[in-house]
């Protein structure tokens, strides 16, 4: 195993499922024998604003908060949340963001404008960019609320875990009349991704 | 086994290992789900949601008096609640062991401070651990019960945002039988405060001290980690963390117990390490009491902020000072911020766009409805702690005088008035005053994650129980006339607010309708709104409602015009995935440009809370 601790952001918009989405990697990452930590915060940040969760696994893993500028994966449930975190990233990190947006309130009364061409910007400074439509797919599906599965199951194949060792956890997580759904949704967001 | 707990959910762990009988608690963010796991996984473990955090911790004294193990948990303002019945618990000590859980919020990410509750154990003249991780909350809750029953007094165990809310793997363990029976004690002398116990308690709570300061000399999680002679830290809970991941080969003094101070073990790690830093988030409580020993760290709060939680970039600067290059951005623009909102159908907001065509002044409380002060809704103008409304609202009455008739009122949540507003609402009765009081009764506690109380009619698990009546407890406090509203109808609440607030006399009215995140108080949602885009002028009354499915979008050329040729900059947008169909947007909108797709617009849910 790796000395070096990985660190995985997981960005987004209060409902999306961030914390659902880092509570199943940790397990999974758990299951695969690494120290796992994660950190996030509930409560008021969380009514329709910004939601973040730290994930790290590693040998040992000490601070449950990633150093800023240490991110090896930017997570984004959202573009806007892609964009705002991107400071956070090491010079060759990885992100991978759900293509949708939700807009903020300052955006909904008109007073400022959602940020234009995000995966461009965030394109023309990292190169290993996958842009996933996973809202879209999740809807395709039928049911918005799988968006979260679809992204996991694209974020899954920057890993050797197996497909099966994934969809055990998450589906632990799930009631048994969404399994099929979320099956699906798992495997059309490892298409995703090449 | 192993499992991935957070750090509240490894306390409600340590209490079920330590054979716990009675837990209680108030919500509040970060301690919440303390009790919520106890409620849910342990049942073998008397839990409750208490009025408040007071009562909470008398709980837990009763029957810690009893000879059981219990334990009460709080966010760090909740102990301010508690403080009178804790600063007192100190001199009578336990039978049983009793562990009081402190959550602080280093950073205000759900609260109004950031208080440092490490003073209340000087203070008080208590010990208290302060785990670093989901293993160590869980092992110190458990000795936290063997220290209270060996020195004879409340443990308190101290918790910061970043433990609760993180998660780890932790060992878990068989629960033990605790070692004391439980039965009836009368101990007068011990447990009854008159001045003349007390006087006598006091010198044993002097003594107690330093049986613990010799303790903390012993204590393992007072540990050690010698790896260099030249730099060393002394930390304790989450900072340990964030230190040794930034500096690993450094040595460390990691205090698990920060009051008492183990002296000689701090002179010891002074000796072995030339440049020792202090590391801790908030007040330099450590650095205080360390150099009021007469050692010299080479640095603390001048190195690191006194305000906001730390995080291992922070700990890293502060150490390396002018050495240290913070990493470049890669993006500088200003984004639009993305502050927390009153969901879609939140039964808070029509009460707020009332008060803002009001124009009056909004003494406000604690809960999600703190929001309203938020654009573009704007209507909420103070708000201090629990309870603060009624008795802010009261008292500025009696300054105004005839001056501020009919623009005062007051706004609380169910569970916040419950908690602390009765009080304040019988001195209104009492001591007569023109103040409108509101209560938001949405049947729940809504900002911490919707948690029963007293006003909700369930239990913590849920069992039906006795249920508050506002309006009746409102007679008895003195209202003559207290009123419901519907709180999503306009007209109505205005009505209403405009009545009572031209009364000279206490009113009370109470704005009665679930949080619409309460799914067992509705039969069915509405359908979605949608806007009419011929007929839509771009006027943003709905738009000003500060609703997250409504959106204002710019139009241009042959958009810029109405069907019946109005120009227009923009239109208005309803999130169909988003809205739950409350019509507030529909009974402000003038031009009819919002269509409803019931066949009756109905001013409200068909709810089915209270049957």
């Amino acid at each position: 195993m790796e000395n070096r601790t990985t660190n995985i952001l997981v960005a987004g918009v209060g409902g999306q499922g961030v914390i659902l989405a880092s509570d199943i990697m940790s397990e999974v990452f758990m299951e695969a024998g690494y120290d796992v930590k994660k950190s996030e915060v509930h409560g008021m940040a969380m009514r329709g604003g910004i939601v973040t969760s730290h994930f790290r696994f590693g040998k040992k893993v000490y601070s449950p908060l990633i150093k800023e500028g240490e991110v090896d994966i930017l997570f984004a449930f959202e573009q806007l949340e892609g964009l705002r975190w991107l400071n956070h990233l090491r010079p060759e990190g990885k992100i991978l963001m759900n293509d949708h947006k939700v807009n903020p309130p300052a955006v909904n009364l008109g007073e400022m404008g959602y940020p234009q061409a995000i995966p461009e910007t965030i394109r023309s400074k990292f190169k290993d960019f996958y842009l996933v439509k996973g809202t879209e797919i999740a809807l395709q599906i039928g049911d918005v609320r799988a968006a979260n599965v679809v992204l996991l199951g694209a974020f899954s194949r920057f890993f050797e875990i197996a497909e099966q060792k994934w969809l055990d956890i998450i589906l632990k997580y799930l009631p048994p009349k969404v399994h099929d759904l979320n099956r699906r949704a798992f495997s059309s967001g490892r298409e995703q991704v090449a | 086994m192993r499992k991935i707990l957070s750090g509240n959910e490894a306390i409600a762990r340590g209490a079920y290992e330590a054979g716990v009988k009675v837990a209680a608690a108030y919500p509040g963010t970060p301690s919440t789900e303390i009790l919520e796991t106890i409620a849910e996984e342990y049942k073998e473990i008397y839990a409750e949601w208490s009025t408040n955090e007071k009562v909470a911790l008398e709980v837990v004294i009763g029957a810690s008096m009893a000879g059981a193990r219990a334990m009460a948990c709080m966010k760090h303002v909740g102990l301010n609640v508690a403080a009178d019945p804790f600063m007192t618990l100190s001199y009578v000590g336990v039978i049983g062991g009793l562990v009081l859980v402190t959550c602080d919020d280093p950073e205000l990410y759900s609260s109004q401070n950031e208080q440092d509750n490490r003073n209340y154990a000087k203070f008080a003249k208590v010990p208290m651990l302060e785990p670093s991780d989901s293993q160590e909350a869980k092992d110190f809750v458990k000795l936290g019960f063997e220290l209270s029953e060996r020195f004879d007094t409340v443990v308190m165990l101290r918790s910061v945002t970043r433990v609760s809310h993180a998660k780890g793997i932790v060992k878990l363990e068989e629960p033990i039988a605790p070692p004391v029976t439980i039965e009836i004690r009368k101990q007068t002398e011990k447990f009854t405060m008159l001045p003349s116990f007390a006087r006598v308690r006091h010198r044993v709570i002097e003594e107690r001290l330093l049986k613990l300061k010799e303790f903390a000399e012993e204590f393992e999680g007072n540990r050690m980690e010698i790896n260099n002679s030249d730099f060393g830290i002394i930390t304790s809970g989450i900072s340990y963390q964030y230190a040794k991941e930034v500096f690993p080969d450094f040595s460390y003094l990691k205090l698990g117990m920060v009051w008492p101070l183990p002296k000689n073990l701090i002179k010891e790690f002074f000796k072995k390490v030339k440049r020792v830093y202090i590391v801790e988030e908030l007040d330099p409580f450590l650095e205080d009491n360390i150099r009021a020993m007469g050692f010299k760290p080479k640095g603390g709060k001048d190195r690191f902020p006194l305000c906001g939680e730390l995080n291992p970039l922070l700990v890293e600067k502060g150490i390396r000072g002018r050495g240290f290059k913070t990493p470049k951005p890669y993006f500088q623009e200003p984004l639009p911020p993305r502050p927390p909102n009153l969901c879609p159908g939140c039964p808070h907001r029509g009460i707020f766009a009332v008060l803002r065509k009001l124009k009056v002044y909004v003494a406000g409380d604690i809960g999600c409805y703190t929001l309203g002060a938020y654009p573009p809704l704007n209507s909420l103008h103070s708000n201090v702690c629990m309870g603060s409304s009624v008795g802010a609202a009261h008292g500025m009455a009696k300054a105004l005088g005839e001056a501020g008739k009919g623009k005062i009122v007051g706004v609380i949540g169910d569970s916040t008035f419950l908690h602390a507003g009765v009080s304040p609402l019988m001195d209104i009765g009492y001591n007569r005053s023109y103040a409108t009081i509101i209560i938001l009764d949405n049947r729940t506690t809504g900002m911490t994650g919707s948690q029963e109380h007293p006003g909700s009619g369930y239990t913590i698990r849920g069992e039906k129980t006795h249920q508050v009546d506002f309006i009746e407890l409102g007679r008895v406090l003195g209202i003559e006339n207290p009123r419901k509203v519907n709180p999503w109808d306009l007209e109505e609440i205005e009505k209403v607010l405009k009545e009572e607030l031209e009364k000279d006399e206490p009113s009370l009215i109470v704005n009665e309708g679930p949080c619409i995140l309460l799914r067992r108080a509705f039969k069915k949602y509405n359908q979605p709104l949608k806007v009419d885009q011929s007929k839509c002028i771009g006027c943003k009354s709905c738009v000003n409602l500060g609703c997250p499915a409504i959106s204002y979008q710019p139009v241009e050329g042959e958009m810029a015009l109405t069907a019946d040729g109005k120009k227009r900059k923009g239109i208005a947008y309803i999130d169909p995935t988003l809205c739950p169909g409350c019509h507030l947007c529909f009974q402000v909108c003038k031009f009819e440009a919002i269509q409803s797709q019931e066949e009756k617009p109905i001013f409200g849910f068909e709810t089915v809370v209270n049957t």
